[in-house]
């Protein structure tokens, strides 16, 4: 350890312009919002991780011996609706997206500083209302709320838990709508559409999904809490009203917030690649419009969920002919990033594991999405555990995989230091294995009949889930590493550069930490994105 | 039932061989572009890893590559949307003739009742060999009726009707699941199919004493005084029924509806939302009386009528 | 004249991002009220005869009247802008005051007929009095109703509160000929209030009327 004081103490940056509770509580820096968020949603990560372990260990042995059907019902419902809209909506948008956006297209901040605060503290009283839920003895409704069971049947906390979310709803559309304006009116001089890092066409393609969708869950649900509160019917048939009508309704939103969770990591994920491989992205402007594809599609095939609800022949074909051209896309963006590597220099760095990671399981959670497409094979494993494991594969193979990698790749630049490299690549390796040993077994469970939401299962299926609960533990190691090394290396880390990575980007052209302003002088921009093989203009 | 472990379901339907041949398929692709995918970063990984005196080479896009890996991904899901649409089509038809069965689904429970009356909880015996329709619905909440050996599975919806077929191909006892989520004892709202050979199944069904669901809801049309007005005669208070069953009904609004089950339903519950032309809306309305699975015998009994029956028993009742 | 914040180049950059934040604003809106009045036509579609017999409860004169005092007030709004940008700024306050009061007078008629509709016992839930048939649809048809102007009134009172804010700052001196973007904005917003009332009045009230 140096015995001088290092710079990251005597020069000027985010972190130390300003110390005390009002300056982080008030704060209208995006970096400073991007790190309240960070630590907000670790919290709501480990409470959703601890639900999954309860779950986990319940399903050791067939018969529902370690909790009631009740709090059962209570766990899965609570690790749902806290992973989905307390986690992974907000996760890499409100964490790296608030930092990075308006970094990489060279502006000083995003356009709208007091709503990204405003979206944190309504984020936050969103998670007290649904913690509020879980103290008062939890929900029990699965975070998809399906009616009439939801409205007229469950004994819970509905009205508190839909509040919860109602609210943190709109947090997701201020940072949508932030991200779009900023996106448009405040990219630095030179800074073209084509020029932009595609982290920020996925972040904006993401933000217009948020901007969309988050209005439509949210009057759904207020619906539901009024059909609670005051016993009319909109929603349940012995009132007059329609179950599927909700369906529709919430499957609008929740089909694109699935886009929402995945499209933010893929930008990272092309931020990865370029970087640790030195190369400049194969196919830019696929890429780039992949993401936009993919949003417009998503809005369009909500009726997947559905199929065996009994609506028409002819929805059911159009909605599975659109889930499959929605697979397009993302085909196209897993070739690209695999081309990229090509004649790269590729370093094992932990953020490139984690990418790799990621093409792989994203591809396989992909290709599994194809089975659901196809309406005759959705019809048996509808409900089962096949669909749970190929949600996981996107969300935690995809998503969680792609936010390690990006709070990995750019922990120098929000930190100032570096991370413990050895401890990163091991805990990525851990992640890998913990994960395919917890999930690839729940596609067989799936195809072998085990419906998803059971307490209690048929003996034939106790194998398969031991194997998954023995991969949860290995998981669970994965992800306590990292909270463990990084917070060591806030203090213990060495310091990090200015550009560790020699990469490419306008968030590495100025210092580790940046200044309050980003830049000591506002960038132009005059080469392409990831102009790798050349040299950098200096600043 | 299942013994053991296992890594694949039985098939006992004639659609599960179906569905099996499409889902190895898609295991086969999925193989094939996993271990593709995951080949190609690890051969690049290793091929291209950073070391001293290797620098990267910068690659020129390729625009015939990006069409060749849009188009190929297109034809692909475009083929396996045809094989499955094809699948599904003839698996969302239940064949004429088809032996009928209706399930009504509570929480937890599934009671069912065979066309002659005999009537089940649980258990579902049907023949191989034969096509069985089910016509499902719920008492309550969402329920799914799954049974994974037949591949099939599909939603009963409160206040809605659903039908589901199968022609079961091997005798044995297979599990039956509820797949939507439902309350607290959804985990054990579970059963078996029993599959019979027809010989077995005739001889099962005779062994019930009950009265078949026709039989059933005529007694019903009686008890809730149906009959004082759509088998009195004063055609012009409320329509006979008999011979309506399937066919078009013109309403005030000059819409026209099909006379099935939904609307019956409807009719008994909400009776004055689509009345026919014709009649005053003076019906009143049977919600919370009637149940279910008295809905469901009250239909079959309304089905049953034929308008040569009707005119006897009016005229019967004149004289 | 309003400091440039400090994010923005100049003061260009600053009015078209506040512009496109609040279309896009705006467009959030047109999907929270699309849902509801998708569901509102699902039900309308499937019992037309009951939602039509539902409608003709509603106060057509007030529903009318309402109408006319909104649109008066966008008038009246899009004029206060006007004078804005001539730099006029009492005639802007004057303006601003007027689409005030317009504003209330509708929220005023609005809660009448709400209480109207109390007094008939036609607020959904177990208080539901219905002399028709079709109870169970028709308690829908006033669930939608409420729900929907509910919520328009609810975002008029908003509305009201930010013309509040504006007209203070008028009269503070804030705006210019050369910064009125508060009031533009402003403005957009209202108009957007009034034309979901243009939406609302008459899928809500002119249902079958003629009947």
């Amino acid at each position: 350890m140096s015995t001088e004081q290092p710079t990251w103490f005597t020069r000027e940056h985010y972190l130390n312009a300003s110390f005390g509770w009002r300056s982080w509580l008030l704060t209208t820096d995006h970096k400073r919002v991007a790190l309240l968020y960070l630590m907000t949603i670790t919290v709501f990560f480990f409470l959703g991780g601890a639900f999954a372990t309860m779950i986990r260990l319940e399903l050791l042995t067939p018969a529902g011996d370690l909790f009631q059907a009740e709090t059962y019902n209570k766990l899965f419902s609570m690790h749902g609706i806290i992973m989905v809209f307390f986690f992974l909506i907000p996760s890499i948008p409100a964490v790296l997206g608030n930092f990075l956006v308006p970094m990489m297209i060279g502006a000083r901040d995003l356009a709208f500083p007091k709503l990204n605060l405003l979206s944190w503290y309504l984020f936050v009283a969103g998670g007290v209302f649904v913690l509020w839920s879980i103290v008062a003895g939890g929900v029990d409704t699965g975070w998809t709320f399906y009616t009439p069971y939801s409205s007229m049947f469950s004994n819970t906390n509905v009205v508190l838990a839909i509040l919860g979310i109602f609210i943190a709803g709109f947090s997701s559309i201020l940072t949508g709508l932030n991200f779009i304006v900023t996106i448009h009116k405040m990219r630095a001089p030179g800074m073209t559409w084509f020029r932009l890092p595609l982290f920020i066409w996925a972040h904006y393609a993401t933000a217009v999904i948020m901007v969309l969708g988050t209005p439509v869950i949210a009057i759904t649900l207020a619906l539901v809490a009024l059909e609670r509160v005051w016993g009319v019917g909109i929603f349940d048939p012995a009132l007059g009203g329609d179950p599927l009508l909700f369906q529709h309704l919430f499957w609008f939103y929740s089909h694109p917030a699935v886009y929402i969770m995945i499209l933010p990591g893929m930008g990272v994920v092309s931020e990865l690649v370029t970087t640790h491989a030195r190369k400049r992205i194969f196919g830019y402007s696929f890429v780039a419009f992949s993401s936009i594809a993919i949003a417009v599609i998503s809005f369009l095939v909500w009726g997947h969920h559905m199929f065996v609800s009994g609506q028409s022949q002819f929805a059911n074909l159009m909605f599975s002919l659109l889930s499959f051209l929605v697979a397009i896309p993302s085909a196209v963006k897993v070739f690209n990033w695999t081309a990229t590597l090509y004649r790269g220099s590729i370093s094992f760095s932990a953020p490139m594991l984690y990418a790799m990671g990621f093409i792989g399981l994203f591809t396989m959670g992909g290709l599994t999405g194809l089975f659901l497409a196809a309406i005759a094979v959705d019809i048996h494993v509808h409900d089962t555990y096949f669909v749970v494991a190929h949600f996981h594969y996107i969300m935690v193979g995809g998503t969680i995989m792609a936010y390690l990698g990006g709070i990995h790749n750019w922990w120098p630049k929000l930190t100032g230091r570096m991370y413990p490299e050895t401890w990163a690549r091991v805990a990525a390796v851990i992640v890998f294995a913990g994960f395919n040993l917890t999930f690839f077994p729940q596609f067989i469970l799936g195809y072998l009949g085990m419906p998803r939401r059971y307490h209690a299962y048929a003996e034939e299926f106790q194998v398969l889930n031991v194997m998954s609960t023995a991969g949860a533990s290995i998981l669970a190691l994965g992800y306590l590493l990292p909270f463990v090394y990084l917070i060591w290396s806030l203090k213990y880390g060495p310091e990090a550069g200015t550009n560790p990575w020699e990469a490419k980007g306008l968030e590495w052209q100025t210092l580790s930490p940046p200044p309050t302003e980003n830049f000591e002088e506002m960038p132009e921009v005059s080469e392409a994105a990831y102009n790798y093989g050349s040299p950098s203009p200096s600043i | 039932m299942e013994q053991g472990f296992q890594l694949f379901p039985r098939q006992a339907s004639t659609f599960a061989t179906h569905v099996d041949r499409l889902y190895l398929f898609l295991t086969g692709i999925s193989a094939f572009f996993s271990v593709l995918i995951f080949g190609v970063i690890i051969v690049f990984a290793i091929r291209y890893r950073r070391r001293p005196g290797h620098e990267a080479i910068q690659v020129e896009d390729a625009f015939s590559l990006e069409i060749l890996w849009t188009a190929v991904p297109a034809f692909l899901t475009l083929g396996i949307f045809v094989w499955s649409s094809s699948l599904f089509l003839y698996q969302s038809i239940p064949p004429k003739g088809a032996r009928d069965i209706s399930v009504v689904g509570q929480r937890w429970m599934w009671k069912i009742q065979h066309s002659n009356g005999r009537r089940e909880i649980n258990e579902l015996h049907v023949p191989s060999g034969q096509a069985v329709k089910l016509t499902l619905t719920s008492q309550d909440v969402i329920h799914s009726f799954y049974v994974p050996a037949f591949r099939m599975k599909q939603d009963a919806i409160p206040g809605q009707y659903r039908t589901l077929w199968f022609e079961a191909t091997t005798p044995g006892e297979y599990h039956l699941f509820c797949a939507e989520y439902c309350g607290t004892n959804h985990s054990r709202m579970t059963g078996r199919i029993v599959v019979m050979s027809d010989v077995d199944y005739q001889s099962w069904l005779g062994g019930g004493m009950e009265h078949t669901p026709v039989e059933t809801g005529k007694q019903l049309f009686t008890q809730f005084d149906c009959a004082s007005c759509h088998e009195s005669g004063e055609r012009r208070r409320c329509p006979t029924l008999g011979g309506l069953y399937g066919t078009q009904v013109e309403l005030e609004s000059g819409q026209k509806v099909l006379f099935d089950e939904s609307y019956v339903r409807e009719s008994v519950l909400d009776p004055n939302a689509k009345v026919a032309k014709g009649f005053p809306a003076v019906m009143p309305s049977f919600r919370g009386q009637v149940s279910e699975e008295q809905m469901l015998d009250l239909i079959a009994y309304i089905k049953s009528l034929a308008p040569q029956q009707q005119r006897e028993l009016v005229e019967g009742a004149n004289r | 004249m309003e400091a440039r914040a400090h994010q923005f180049e100049d003061a260009e950059q600053q009015q078209d991002a506040a512009t496109l934040g609040m279309w896009v604003f705006l467009t959030t809106e047109v999907l929270f009220f699309g849902a509801l009045l998708l569901g509102y036509s699902v039900y309308r579609r499937a019992f037309p005869s009951t939602f039509g017999e539902a409608s003709r409860h509603l106060d057509i004169v007030l529903g009318t009247v309402n109408t006319a005092v909104l649109l008066c007030s966008s008038l009246t709004m899009a004029f206060g802008v006007y004078q804005a940008q001539q730099g006029n700024n009492r005639a802007l306050v004057r303006y601003l005051l007027l689409t005030m009061f317009l504003g209330s007078l509708f929220l005023g008629i609005k809660f009448y007929e709400y209480y109207e509709k109390y007094s008939e016992g036609l607020l959904p839930g177990s208080a539901f009095v219905w002399h028709g048939s079709d109870t169970a649809h028709a308690s829908i048809f006033f669930l939608f109703y409420f729900i929907l102007t509910g919520m328009h009134a609810l975002h008029m009172i908003v509305g009201v509160c930010l013309l509040l804010v504006l007209a203070i700052r008028g009269r503070l001196g804030r705006f210019s000929a050369s910064y009125y973007t508060p009031l533009e904005m402003g403005g957009l917003y209202w108009h957007f209030v009034d034309i979901v009332w243009v939406f609302l009045f008459p899928l809500l009230y002119l249902v079958d009327r003629s009947s």
